[in-house]
């Protein structure tokens, strides 16, 4: 208790060097919480995002098709069995049928992949029930925003799409945009146009057949002739790009940590040689060496503890505004073909807070501790005199 | 009257087609396929901002093995390309590689222009794949021309429906219309500078050009062709493709 009080006592009277490496040493604390808050926000935001739009509880695939392989398009669709159907009927199982096509609006050629799904899904979030109560059923489409942007197409209007059937012949015919949809998920934006199952099933002559399977049942069972891929393959990518983006921002933290470190370190180094009467005084008086070491250290640690205080007063009113508001991307997000959306609710759990904190606190006592070891080799009537060097 | 015009117009049209739409088809496919040949031509791929010119030299024998070498521009030049019955192989000199290209891939476009893999692998003759009918007789770049219509008579054709102007003399095609299952034209060859070669006719102008796209397409030139060549075996081997 002596020891703190000593500590506190001066660092009070230290002033402004006090209160500097305090402030650096808040900021990388308010680094550490903002950038792991906002990577979490974000990894969180992108799981749900990615599960309501796209993956739900898993999906089936056909063997052979790999999603980031668009040459295994051509031959990823098989029939579906009386098992499949009956799961399809109970709205266990939602079925896609995948083609590759061409878009060409206004002469301009887009790859595309046209993607058929049940307009009656209600699985996942994508708007197919817009297809419905349409004058043409056979001619109508819906797009997300970006591929919107990309065609320059709005509602309303219509664009030529040429796509091959079974058996590799072409076909083309006009069709019309009726909704667009905008969703934070560019995975299933760029690049896809939406139509009805069963017109694409007519238009490229694969009737009953699918390319994907989409479940939202938490226990998926085996099915014969397709491969399950869960949740940890299909979100492992994304996750493995955020771990990514949070080792990029590790090292951003630790270099203002390691500045805020080398300022206690020097802080330390130079009490321990201005303040060799005091430790020399202290010694003589009766107080253990070990007892002095333990002083400085815990005056260099109080630095840790005053930083936390510092960056709770100011960040405090700060993150709760980020994590109601968001953090925008806006147009930027859209650039990088990532599940991100035009903001990001950053996500401050307390484990994040204590990891935070104790790592600050562990590494300033750290680097006070270092430089007060030299005390325990001082003679006190040499220090008293001044005369360490 | 009227009924000796009828009679007339009917004595004219019996005349005109007087050899039916397969024949001539037949006689199109003959002059356009042979049993081997070495052509040498120029590739013009017209683009948005500007146009690039390939030359190349390719020897084909029958229609299973064909085997073409870019020769200019620098960027190009010895790139190989090797086909062997449905197969396709590329050499690119400046990877050293060569890569099959298979599936989908055959569908992209050919060194950018407005003709793919496939179209350039498609080894059958048109009577092989569709019926044909002869709906007129006009005019076309100041030579008489059969307009036949071919209907796809397999299921694994690109093109579903074709038009084709033939020259009615040299029964070489002026003008072909490739068309998907609705009816929609995809894309339009127009061939010219028809010349005769040996026993046969042939073109040494071809434009192919998407009609879906906007651009002019992609022209070919013929600077030289000959027929029933000797051509060395090895040459359709993969080993020749590093050569």
């Amino acid at each position: 208790m002596l020891a703190l009080k000593l500590a506190i006592r001066n660092l009070i009277s230290a002033g402004l060097k006090t209160w500097l490496n305090v402030f650096v040493l808040s900021l990388s604390f308010v680094l550490l919480v903002f950038y792991n808050g906002m990577i979490d926000g974000w990894d969180r935001q992108a799981e749900v995002d990615t599960k309501a739009w796209e993956v739900a509880e898993g999906q089936y695939w056909v063997p052979g098709y790999d999603r980031y392989n668009p040459f295994t398009l051509q031959d990823a669709h098989q029939e579906l069995t009386a098992e499949v159907q009956q799961m399809i009927a109970t709205k266990q199982l939602l079925p896609i049928l995948m083609r590759e096509a061409s878009a060409y609006p206004e002469g301009r050629q887009q790859s595309a992949v046209l993607k058929g799904m049940d307009v009656s899904q209600t699985m996942l979030k994508l708007p197919l029930n817009d297809l419905q109560n349409v004058a043409d059923p056979a001619s109508a489409v819906i797009v997300g925003r970006r591929m919107a942007e990309t065609l320059d197409v709005e509602v309303g209007e219509s664009f030529l799409i040429r796509w091959r059937d079974v058996n590799g012949a072409f076909d083309a015919r006009m069709f019309m945009v009726v909704s667009t949809f905008d969703c934070d998920v560019a995975s299933i934006d760029a690049g896809q146009i939406y139509l009805d199952i069963e017109v694409l099933r007519e238009m490229c002559l694969m009737s009953d057949e699918a390319s994907i399977l989409v479940t939202d049942l938490e226990e998926a069972p085996e099915l014969a002739g397709w491969d399950f891929k869960n949740n940890d393959f299909l979100l492992s990518d994304m996750k493995a790009l955020i771990k990514s983006k949070r080792t990029g921002g590790y090292f951003m933290t630790f270099m203002i940590l390691l500045i805020a470190l080398l300022a206690i370190f020097d802080t330390q180094v130079f009490s321990v040689f201005r303040r060799q009467k005091e430790i020399g005084t202290y010694i003589a008086l009766g107080m253990t060496r070990r007892r002095v070491v333990s002083i400085f250290t815990i005056e260099g640690a109080t630095n840790s503890v005053l930083a936390g205080l510092l960056a709770a007063v100011y960040s405090t009113p700060l993150f709760i505004y980020l994590s109601k508001n968001g953090i925008a991307f806006g147009a930027m997000a859209d650039g990088t073909g990532l599940t991100i959306g035009e903001a990001i609710y950053p996500y401050y759990s307390m484990g994040l807070i204590m990891t935070a904190v104790l790592l600050i606190v562990v590494s300033a006592t750290i680097v006070s501790y270092l430089p007060s070891r030299k005390i325990a080799k001082i003679n006190p009537t040499e220090a008293i005199r001044g005369k360490v060097s | 009257m009227k009924n000796i015009t009828l009679i007339i117009s009917l004595i004219f049209s019996l005349t005109a087609f007087s050899q039916t739409a397969e024949e001539i088809i037949k006689k199109v496919d003959k002059n356009l396929t042979a049993d081997n040949m070495v052509m040498a031509s120029s590739m013009t791929i017209h683009g948005k901002r500007n146009s690039r010119t390939l030359t190349s030299i390719a020897y084909t024998v029958g229609d299973e093995k064909a085997f073409q070498e870019y020769l200019s521009p620098a960027r190009d030049k010895g790139t190989k390309m090797l086909k062997l019955e449905d197969k396709l192989w590329i050499y690119s000199p400046s990877t050293d590689r060569t890569i099959q290209i298979a599936g989908h891939m055959l569908r992209q476009s050919m060194m950018g222009s407005d003709m793919s893999y496939e179209d350039m692998m498609e080894d059958r003759e048109l009577h092989e794949m569709y019926t044909s009918e002869i709906l007129a007789k006009e005019g076309m770049n100041g030579r008489e021309v059969y307009v036949i219509e071919l209907k796809a008579i397999v299921d694994d054709v690109a093109y579903h429906s074709q038009k084709l102007w033939v020259d009615c003399e040299r029964f070489v095609p002026l003008q072909q219309d490739q068309f998907a299952k609705s009816g929609q034209l995809l894309k339009r060859v127009s061939f010219s500078d028809v010349r005769r070669v040996d026993d046969r006719w042939y073109p040494f102008s071809i434009v192919y050009k998407d009609m879906l796209k906007q651009g002019d397409g992609t022209e070919m030139n013929i600077t030289s062709i000959k027929f029933d060549q000797e051509i060395k075996e090895y040459m359709f081997t993969k080993a020749a493709l590093k050569q």
